[in-house]
């Protein structure tokens, strides 16, 4: 099943800012609702996003209990050489996904 | 004699505009996407940031999925959903000769995986459900809507027209009121629209993930303070008819994304 969808150009020229988008699937249950019967639903959340660019690391975003559920994160990098953007969503009760995008840059 | 000639017309005029109100003229239909704020739109726009394709991807993975006691796929039938379900949503709700009314969309794949694969029926308003709905009817996106009645499916037609004019609920409300009559206007600040399903199923920016048609008749009842039909009611169906048929010509949205 999809987990996450991720939407990188396959190529780009050297030193150009290239927009890159991504969308997990993950309900993002905040901790602070409440059943019919009162109890609380225990907090289901992603917590870090990061992008790595040839294994260093470009982005990263810290998500809290108000984001959304299924976020979407777009940023920007510059394309700097030929290779595989990596990225990975890390979240409470062992959640984790990776995704990676091949690029190449002329 | 003259006065009276020429003053026949113009009343007849009134009179016609007058009952012709209660209906939306087809060049004043609009889809709810018209009323959404840029930001809204800008997310069904691209697919990939609208949520409702992370629904669209499972679909596609379960229609090549083996099912049932036949261990037989979607696919295994009906081949690349990409040409042979093109334009299949468009007609729904369809007449079924087995049961001999209308059924949805949802629950023509239910059909399918009870009496072809062999299979269980996914619940309403399950992931697996509206992620298969939203796979078949993402084929026909951009396609007008068009829902042919015949004699058979008139009744049923009817019936729909009938719930959507008929006030209910605490509040004494008819869909009718709101949908035909005040379609320009506000509800607690949130624009009326016309009610077209043109994006079913669609990810509502409100319940934060995918919903059917019938989520949001449900919802719609529960707000006039009915008491709502349960998931494949056939008073449900008939008004999902009635509601297709009405927005007959107008394109396919699904996956829309709505507030």
């Amino acid at each position: 099943m999809a987990r996450a969808i991720v939407n990188a150009p396959a190529q780009a020229k050297r030193g150009e800012i290239i927009e890159i988008k991504t969308l997990a699937a993950h309900a993002m249950e905040t901790g602070f609702r409440r059943t019919q019967l009162g109890e609380l639903i225990p907090r289901d959340i992603i917590r870090r996003f990061t992008c790595s660019y040839n294994g260093v690391e470009v982005y990263r975003v810290d998500l809290h209990p108000a984001v959304a559920a299924n976020p979407l994160i777009a940023f920007t990098t510059t394309a700097t050489e030929t290779g595989t953007l990596s990225f990975q969503w890390v979240g409470d009760n062992g959640y984790s996904v990776t995704e990676i995008a091949p690029i190449r840059v002329e | 004699m003259g006065v009276r000639s020429r003053l026949a017309p113009a009343v007849a005029c009134i009179l016609l505009g007058l009952a012709a109100a209660a209906e939306i003229p087809p060049g004043e239909r609009r889809s709810g996407y018209e009323f959404m704020s840029r930001e809204t739109r800008a997310i069904q726009d691209d697919d990939a940031g609208n949520p409702g394709m992370l629904w669209v991807l499972d679909g596609e993975a379960l229609w090549n999925r083996k099912a049932g006691s036949t261990s037989r796929a979607c696919a295994d039938c009906h081949g690349d959903a990409r040409t042979s379900m093109k334009g299949v949503a468009a007609r729904y709700p369809a007449f079924d000769a087995a049961t001999r009314r209308p059924v949805n969309l949802e629950q023509r794949v239910n059909l399918c995986r009870t009496a072809r694969q062999k299979a269980q029926p996914l619940a309403f308003e399950s992931k697996e459900l509206l992620a298969l709905a939203a796979y078949v009817a993402r084929q026909s996106r951009g396609l007008p809507i068009n829902i042919a009645i015949d004699a058979r499916s008139k009744p049923f037609l009817d019936a729909g027209s009938e719930t959507f004019h008929r006030r209910q609920g605490q509040l004494n409300l008819a869909c009718a009121q709101c949908h035909d009559d005040h379609w320009s206007g506000k509800l607690a600040g949130s624009p009326i629209t016309q009610a077209h399903p043109t994006g079913y199923p669609l990810y509502r920016l409100e319940w934060q993930g995918l919903g059917s048609l019938e989520r949001r008749l449900r919802g719609c009842l529960t707000g006039v303070r009915a008491e709502s039909y349960p998931y494949g009611a056939p008073e449900l169906v008939d008004l999902e008819l009635y509601l297709r048929w009405r927005a007959n010509g107008m394109k396919i949205e699904t996956p829309a994304v709505r507030p």
